[in-house]
């Protein structure tokens, strides 16, 4: 542990002193700018027009990025900022879910906008502090810690004095140096990345929360697109806030009655229904495991398959045995799902700290799908391992997985070789190699440092070193826009192919999750079906993410009688109280369409910028052909029936007679041009044009006809 | 025949509800079972026979992830 010298004098770069205000219906309605390389400090404030068409969270985060960087603004440049927010309802502890903040920033892996959304204490503190967003801007050249004091009202840049360079013992030493004691921890949120971020382009950013009960400092993560690689260039150790005093009223929403109310509806029905339906708040999100295996959506061996004989062994089932079960696990107070899962005293096997018994946060789905079922690897105590490091390294446990699963096909096609791994025999299945290579990009050695890189970067290198066949490495690696994909297989679900390819930030299924709605219940059995489907479930949910709240509330738990509404999928009960805790804190009323139309505006945004920095136009919405259909002959044959079916149902092909090879090239022409015309009817029920840019007419029908966007969109119509 | 979720399963004699479940693997367990458009309640899955022709809908109601 380190001593208290953080504090002293001599370690203080630049200091800036403000006056702790008082929130006014959800907005302190100003923010927060610090640059790292010049020691400025200032507050900013927070304009009308940010706040009717921009709402906050995710919406503030890129237009302070789109006002700091400039087209040719690469990640790595000092004038990229990484902007985390809240939202107007981020803070409140009446209702579940509002702990949340938005990270922003351009992403090494994308080169345009990321967003990520991510749970500890951090957002709530910091507006607690008195700021809706902050900004990090510059470079510093030399490691630092940010610290927010919202007792006191001062904010410094200070040297780092840690010696310590992975998540877990950051956050833990920075909630010992900055609390005044035990008690005072839970006043106090870090963010921090690992030691991978300095050598990855997937780092990934931890915001921590202290858990009262275990007296354990957690971590929740700002996983996708690498924030915490920005967030180490920036050479920032730390970014700490510290605020006591939290309680129920500190938004001071305009109708404390109807945000109380609506909170205890919630709470009921969570108690109520939760063993019965999704068992949140005993296995968190990896109850889904078995769930995706039995629909083969379950992604194994690079998405080739999506079920597996072996998936009951990294079950929720397992994996409830290993959590503590009966704990308060929000993210943030007052959330009764409590989804945040734990495992306590995990002996750590390999690497730096193995022996030590470690708090483990997780497993979460994407992490038990990745690491496990789509490396091959179904051992829960290696799914528990990789999931702890990958955290503490700072690494994106998704991108990591779908990366190494892209290599480890690869390795087994002869592409690359153990001359190639240093060793590493990259086979699927190989739980060491697996671990080890996560170890390489914790050091930033070997193989383990150019696998950080991604998928996109890989199959440069593997064509370009290595002879690879283009064709074959756009088609089985999993990444779009640069982005890796999560862990769901689409490849049945054309509606799911455009949730994730007609997405802003990439392959994430946090925008649209339509698998079941389309390949299971066929209820968008239309293109404009499943357009309508593509412009409403994003819109919805990109609505948390201008509020500082979590999606899962929403529909992880429905209420009893939801099965009685017209669109049951909605959740209408729940759309209802967002509507009633928007006003209660606000006191705007909104409705369902308002909701939709104020994310369209912030949607229209994120697509503009993509088109500034060069993406965002149709030839980036394509996907790999792995996310669509079978690519190879093994993958055909072992579902045979049921794509020779759809050739002759849907494509009007006979298969009788042919060969796979056949078969397989007009399976691929139809998929293909499904997947074109798909795009046609989301781009105009969006209101894009052809290309995917957002038309004047419909920046003018959102009031976004800001002269920036239009500048930038105008000569493409 | 009968159709599921509007595509073609093969009817066979004596299938209700719950063994349709199983044979699609159903598992997933919030969902809405309509047969011909009248609701069948959880409760009676077990007793209630499918008849051939039949039009049945299973909604899982999930739009998670
Ligand atoms: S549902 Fe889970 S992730 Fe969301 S706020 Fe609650 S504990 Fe955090």
């Amino acid at each position: 542990m380190i001593s208290d010298e953080v504090r002293t004098q001599s370690n203080i770069i630049s200091e800036y002193r403000y006056t702790t205000g008082k929130i006014d219906k959800g907005y302190n309605n100003r923010t927060l700018y610090v640059n790292v390389g010049t020691g400025e400090i200032r507050e900013k404030p927070v304009t009308q027009m940010m706040k009717d068409k921009l709402i906050g969270g995710k919406g503030f985060g890129l237009w302070y990025l789109w006002n700091a960087v400039t087209p040719e603004t690469r990640w790595d440049d000092p004038e990229n900022e990484i902007v985390i927010s809240t939202g107007p309802l981020g803070g409140i502890t009446q209702y579940p879910g509002a702990g949340k903040s938005l990270v922003v920033t351009i992403s090494p892996l994308t080169g345009m906008p990321m967003d990520s959304n991510v749970g500890g204490h951090f957002g709530p503190l910091l507006k607690f502090a008195g700021f809706d967003s902050i900004e990090l801007q510059g470079k510093s050249e030399e490691d630092v810690i940010i610290f927010i004091d919202g007792n006191e009202g001062i904010v410094k840049i200070e040297k780092s004095p840690l010696k310590v360079s992975d998540s877990h013992l950051i956050g833990e030493q920075m909630a010992h140096v900055f609390s005044e004691n035990e008690e005072d921890k839970k006043n106090v949120s870090v963010v921090s990345t690992g030691s991978a971020a300095e050598h990855a382009f997937m780092g990934l950013l931890n915001f921590t929360f202290y858990d009262a009960r275990r007296k354990k400092i957690r971590m929740k993560q700002a996983g996708r697109g690498g924030t915490g690689t920005v967030f180490r260039n920036k050479r920032i150790k730390a970014l700490v806030v510290r605020f006591r005093g939290v309680n129920r009223g500190l938004n001071n929403p305009v109708n404390q009655d109807i945000l109380n109310e609506t909170g205890v509806k919630m709470h009921r029905e969570i108690h109520e229904n939760d063993a019965k339906q999704n068992r949140m708040r005993e296995v968190g999100t990896a109850g889904l495991i078995e769930i995706m295996n039995a629909y083969d959506l379950l992604p194994t061996h690079n998405f080739k398959y999506g079920s597996h004989r072996d998936a009951s062994k990294i079950s929720s089932e397992i994996f409830k045995k290993m959590v503590t079960q009966n704990m308060p696990d929000g993210c943030w107070y007052g959330c009764s799902l409590s989804c945040a899962k734990a495992v306590d005293n995990f002996e750590l096997k390999t690497g730096p700290y193995k022996g030590e018994k470690v708090l483990v946060d997780g497993p979460e789905y994407e992490n038990a799908a990745g690491l496990g079922a789509n490396l091959g690897i179904f051992d829960p105590q290696y799914v528990i391992e990789g999931n702890f490091y990958c955290d503490t390294y700072g690494i994106d446990t998704i991108s990591f997985a779908t990366t190494t699963a892209f290599i480890m096909e690869c390795f087994e096609n002869g592409i690359i070789n153990r001359e190639v791994t240093g060793g590493l025999d990259l086979k699927f299945g190989n739980r060491e190699a697996a671990l080890e290579l996560l170890h390489q990009m914790g050091r930033g050695e070997g193989f383990g440092k150019i696998a950080g890189l991604g998928v996109r970067r890989l199959k440069q290198i593997f064509i370009e070193k290595y002879g690879a066949d283009p064709g074959f490495l756009n088609d089985i690696g999993m990444e779009q826009k640069g982005l890796e994909y999560s862990q769901y297989l689409p490849k049945e679900s054309l509606a799911q192919q455009g949730g994730y390819g007609l997405t802003n930030k990439g392959p994430q299924h946090d925008e649209a999750w339509l698998i079941f709605m389309d390949m299971v219940n066929n209820q968008l059995p239309t293109f404009e079906d499943k357009a309508e489907a593509l412009h409403y479930f994003p819109m919805f949910r990109t609505w948390f993410g201008l509020n500082g709240l979590c999606k899962l509330p929403w529909n992880d738990i429905v209420p009893a009688d939801n099965k009685k509404e017209a669109d049951p999928t909605k959740v209408p009960g729940h759309v209802r109280n967002y509507v009633s805790i928007f006003y209660a804190v606000t006191g705007i009323q909104v409705d369902n369409d308002e909701i939709i139309r104020q994310s369209e505006r912030v949607y229209n945004l994120q697509r503009i910028f993509n088109v500034r920095m060069g993406c965002g136009r149709r030839v980036n919405d394509r996907v790999p052909y792995r996310s669509q259909g079978p690519v190879t002959v093994e993958e055909y044959e072992s579902r045979a029936e049921r794509y020779d079916g759809q050739l002759l149902e849907l494509a009007g092909f006979d298969p009788e007679g042919k060969t796979t090879a056949e078969k397989m090239a007009v399976l691929r022409k139809y998929r293909e041009d499904q997947y074109e015309k798909l795009i046609d009817a989301v781009y105009e029920r969006r209101g894009w044009t052809n290309n995917g840019i957002p038309t004047i007419k419909k920046l003018k029908e959102l009031g976004m006809d800001l002269p920036e966007l239009l500048a930038v969109v105008e000569k493409l119509q | 025949m009968i159709q599921v979720n509007g595509r073609n399963f093969t009817w066979e004699d004596g299938l209700t509800v719950q063994r349709l479940i199983e044979l699609k693997r159903y598992i997933y367990p919030h969902k809405i079972v309509r047969i011909n458009d009248r609701i069948i309640q959880e409760e009676e899955y077990g007793s209630t026979l499918i008849s051939s022709g039949d039009d049945v809908k299973v909604i899982h109601l999930m739009a998670g992830g």
